[in-house]
């Protein structure tokens, strides 16, 4: 069973906003999808194939990078090249 | 400005371009709005990624624009991938062109619904559990997952890497075919790529093919008309000579459980990058970064995105991995090992694509019973294989899908047999 | 009370280009965000790709420190949000690494011993970010993705080391080890990281974050040392925690973040395939690794345990010792350990910027006894001056004709030594009572009488001989 304080440390841990009106309607739904899931349970041990691909890599080479522009374009905030964000301290 | 588009099948139309030379050349194509295309808005259906152009081309925009294709627009979807309605999306519902009050299926429901509506030729799509097959079934065309690794995934932006494809959908087996082998050109950036490009013809002679039958997909949870129309698919295959076997999937049953802890899982990782730094929807600037991380998220996701994060999160976290994750990637081995022993006696696998018919806008308001809608797609994605969906009679008015799976990397059977039966409905029988 | 420290060792490896996507590694003169990609922004729908380069030089290191090279190798995402995270992962190895249970050899603080290292893996670095605004409380950031993505090397050791001493020489020994692989560049902004576990024996265990030089890890631990015997002096707890280390002010403080129950949510990347890697490591060779060469300098060149040890310690030392050992190779250790050294970190030159050939004129003048030992080191000091201004570097010749710094044969300063004797009756009658301190007395009056420019060994013979009597004979 998943709490509404469950739902919460949940939100937490995934770093994402949810707002109180949205708690029991979130707490219904997990209850009822992990129940669900709980058919894994049942999943009987199987020899894991071992996958045949391996060692896919690129040599050491050097691609031209994008420019600073064409990099920071898309970005909401720049100063001088560089990207804002908001502040970590 | 632009063409009109009564279904909202598209979030972007794009400027005319003139035709190129090639295989394609002057078709007319639609892309998924989560495949990056070069100075053209990509939002994933999603607000987080408002305003994003993306620098760079995918690599199957890069091949279809190589053979002379005219990029039309970018389509609607459920947001990153995430639903089988195209109602998940910010930009509004698409609506099923065959029937307005029901939806296109999902995600790819812009794509389907803008072939299904002669607005273009060709489109691309994208199959992390059916995402492809699903909307050409209720729209009633042709989509094509193929096998992983087939395609590359380079741009395409990620929402469950390890499951998903983009593929060719199409009114015509032959057009599918065509777009898949200007698709599955190797690109050595996509480490999960193999180098098989896929080059045949559709050739309708099927004679001999054995074709498997799982109970499953014919059982509980299947509508009976949809279950009996692709029973009487399969008789026509049969009048062309293939043989059809009864068979069973034991997997099925913690399949969906499988799929959907995987793809949240993978979801929770890659939609992490979504902050408002660099691209997409700005930080509130004056707040902590914790706390604006954290808005932007709630923000800017969809309810369905944010359910599935939160899940994946809880799934990886430590104390729920083994539960969950782990078990998951279990389950998925025991799905392969199905596969694998079915196609020890069988080339194929049919089945229905969808359970039912297309449902009604709306319908599908509870997550959990719109999960368990894609119960007959999802197994292809979890073993890799390739998977088409062709259209069959319809049930009251509305399009189904006979759902053909193959072995890895023999889309040629498949499409071979999907062509085989639309020339059979072709005849007019 | 017994100490137990561990380390984690992150350091760059010198590729040409990231570890999962074409942008140069080489940014140090070029502006913020000019060595990216998709890739290494994180843009949606970018995927990886795993430099090959990367994985050798990290076999290279495993090898190089006795691991076992696992029998297959996964990257996975280690989850967590940071501007500087451009991805929301870092791509990682977790449960399998590529290497495990190796060891590196350290001068211990009582002898030679063995520190287990427990394992070797790949990652990537994130970018950097700059806080603006000032003060405690920055106003916000500013992100620079140059450095995301740039290959690191993580070296995780046992909790085997009893004392910061042991530490630093442990960092110093793999140091020149990485550099002798030529797999490290010291030189880059950042090449080596540090965090490390440190407790008192049957107290908590307290992690130290964010050392970024290796005078760093000796202060930061030897700072945490003193702050957790006065705790338990004071009969106070130890904290289970992680502290960061302010380098600027040498102490370290408790982060008092969330960070302690950090959930990262690994799993495998689904991007990348796995490495099956074991069957190359015996075709990797190894170069002459730093304890061979230092046994080698000792039988080759016959110089003493110490300064073989100094000059092997620095892959360029050790280059430029056997570059100049020929003309002596007692000398050149003594000059180079004992006086170059100094000379060079007094200036901040690094060693490739000595000038060879003048040093090598230096050490012949030096060996032909054509200047004395004093006159030595003045030549040098004005030769790495001259390095140092930027400015053309003399000849040693020509510097010892400019200053007369030529050493003059002992007799030519007869008349001085006489003079000298002349004017200390005293001493000289001391000296004949057998006080030894007397001559060193009158040699010190005599250098200053030839300002430096005779070999007192030289000078103190003749005055010996000079009050015995015996003029004649010198
Ligand atoms: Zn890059």
């Amino acid at each position: 069973m998943i709490t509404r304080l469950d739902v919460q440390h949940i939100a937490e841990l995934a770093d994402i906003g949810i707002a109180s009106e949205e708690l029991d309607e979130f707490t219904h739904q997990f209850n009822e999808i992990l129940d669900y899931f709980d058919l894994l349970d049942q999943v009987p041990e199987q020899e894991c194939q071992r996958i045949p691909e391996c060692n896919i890599w690129r040599e050491d080479e050097i691609i031209p990078a994008l420019s600073q522009e064409e990099i920071t374009r898309n970005a909401p905030g720049t100063e001088g090249g560089f990207i804002r964000a908001p502040r970590v301290m | 400005m632009g063409f009109p588009d009564p279904y909202n099948a598209f979030i972007t139309q794009c400027e005319p371009e003139k035709k190129g030379e090639g295989r394609l050349s002057g078709y007319t194509i639609a892309i998924k709005d989560n495949i990056s295309t070069r100075g053209i808005p990509t939002t994933c259906g999603s607000r987080i990624l408002e305003g994003y152009i993306p620098p760079y081309n995918a690599f199957a925009v890069d091949r279809v624009l190589a053979e002379g294709a005219i990029i039309v627009g970018k389509t609607n979807m459920d947001e990153f991938g995430m639903g089988n309605t195209t109602e998940n999306s910010a930009y509004g519902p698409t609506l099923n062109p065959v029937d307005t009050s029901r939806v296109p299926g999902g995600s790819s429901g812009g794509s389907g619904a803008a072939v299904a509506a002669g607005m273009v030729r060709l489109a691309l799509g994208t199959d992390t559990g059916g995402s492809i097959r699903c909307p050409a079934a209720f729209c009633g065309i042709v989509g094509l997952k193929p096998t992983y690794g087939r395609v590359s995934r380079y741009g395409l932006i990620a929402y469950a890497n390890s499951l998903e494809q983009i593929g060719p959908m199409a009114r015509s087996v032959e057009d599918v075919a065509l777009l898949l082998n200007v698709i599955s050109a190797y690109d050595s950036r996509d480490s999960t790529a193999v180098p098989k490009p896929y080059d045949h013809a559709p050739d309708p002679n099927i004679q001999g093919v054995r074709i498997g039958l799982p109970e499953e997909f014919f059982g509980e949870g299947v509508d009976h008309r949809v279950a009996a129309t692709v029973y009487r698919a399969v008789e026509r295959l049969e009048e062309q000579g293939a043989e059809t076997v009864p068979c069973s999937m034991p997997s099925m049953q913690y399949a969906l459980s499988a799929y959907y802890t995987t793809c949240m899982s993978e979801a929770s990782s890659n939609l992490g990058r979504y902050d408002g730094v660099r691209y997409g929807l700005a930080d509130d600037f004056r707040k902590h970064w914790h706390q604006a991380f954290q808005e932007v998220r709630q923000k800017g996701f969809g309810k369905e995105v944010r359910r599935r994060v939160m899940l994946g999160t809880f799934a990886l976290s430590s104390g729920y991995y083994g539960k969950y994750y782990l078990k998951a990637q279990t389950a998925r081995e025991n799905v392969r090992a199905d596969f694998a022993r079915l196609f020890t006696m069988v080339d194929l696998i049919a089945g229905p694509t969808m359970p039912t018919v297309a449902f009604r806008l709306g319908e599908k308001s509870d997550p959990l019973s719109s999960y368990l809608a894609d119960i007959l797609t999802v197994p292809a994605n979890l073993a890799g294989v390739p998977a088409i969906s062709v259209p069959c009679e319809n049930v009251h008015g509305l399009p189904t899908g006979l759902q053909l799976i193959g072995r890895y990397y023999d889309e040629e059977r498949v499409i071979d047999a999907a062509y085989a039966y639309e020339q059979t409905t072709k005849k007019g029988g | 009370m017994g100490v137990i420290i561990g380390l984690e060792i992150h350091t760059q490896l010198s590729t040409a280009s990231k570890l999962f996507c074409g942008c140069s590694t080489d940014y140090r003169n070029d502006g913020p965000n000019t060595h990216v990609c998709p890739v290494c922004m994180g843009l949606p729908g970018s995927l990886p790709r795993i430099n090959r380069k990367a994985v050798e030089y990290a076999l290279k290191v495993a090898k190089a420190l006795h691991c076992e090279v696992c029998e297959e190798a996964e990257f996975a995402r280690k989850n967590y949000f940071y501007p500087d995270l451009p991805k929301g992962f870092q791509i990682t190895m977790y449960d399998r690494p590529l290497g495990v249970n190796g060891y590196i050899e350290i001068e211990g603080d009582d002898e030679e011993k063995q520190i287990r290292i427990t394992r070797v893996h790949l990652e990537e670095d994130p970018g950097r970010l700059v806080h603006m605004g000032g003060g405690d409380r920055p106003r916000y950031s500013l992100v620079d993705y140059n450095r995301s993505g740039i290959p690191l090397l993580e070296i995780v050791t046992e909790p085997d080391l009893r004392s910061p001493q042991e530490a630093r020489r442990l960092l110093n020994i793999l140091r020149a080890t990485l550099e002798y692989l030529r797999v490290f560049d010291g030189d880059r902004e950042g090449s080596l990281r540090v965090d490390a576990n440190i407790s008192m024996e049957g107290y908590s265990r307290v992690e130290i974050k964010n050392i970024s030089s290796y005078k760093g890890v000796e202060k930061a631990l030897t700072f945490e040392i003193t702050r957790q015997k006065s705790l338990i002096r004071r009969n106070q707890t130890i904290d289970r925690e992680t502290r960061h280390f302010m380098e600027a002010r040498g102490i370290t403080t408790s982060s008092r973040s969330k960070e302690m129950e950090q959930d990262y949510r690994y799993f495998p990347e689904p991007d990348l395939r796995p490495l099956r890697v074991r069957d190359w490591v015996e075709y990797i060779p190894l170069p002459e690794l730093p304890s061979a060469r230092k046994d080698r300098f000792m039988i080759q060149y016959g110089i003493s345990l110490n300064h073989a040890r100094t000059l092997t310690g620095d892959l360029r030392l050790a280059d430029l010792y056997e570059k100049v050992a020929r003309v002596d190779p007692v000398l050149t250790a003594t000059w180079i350990a004992d006086t170059l050294l100094g000379e060079l970190y007094y200036r901040d030159i690094g060693i490739g910027d000595v000038p060879i050939s003048q040093f090598i004129e230096l050490l012949e003048l030096l060996k032909k006894g054509s200047i004395t030992g004093k006159g030595g080191v003045d030549v040098l000091r004005i030769l790495l001056d001259e390095v140092a201004g930027k400015k053309p570097v003399e000849y040693p010749s020509a510097i010892v004709e400019r200053l007369n710094l030529g050493k003059t044969a002992g007799n030519e300063f007869l008349h001085l030594a006489k003079e000298v004797i002349a004017n200390n009756p005293t001493a000289i009658e001391d000296y004949r009572k057998g006080k030894k301190g007397a001559l060193n007395f009158l040699v010190g009056q005599l250098m200053k009488k030839t300002k430096g420019r005779a070999d007192p060994r030289e000078l103190g013979a003749i005055l010996e001989a000079l009050i015995a009597g015996k003029e004649t004979e010198v």
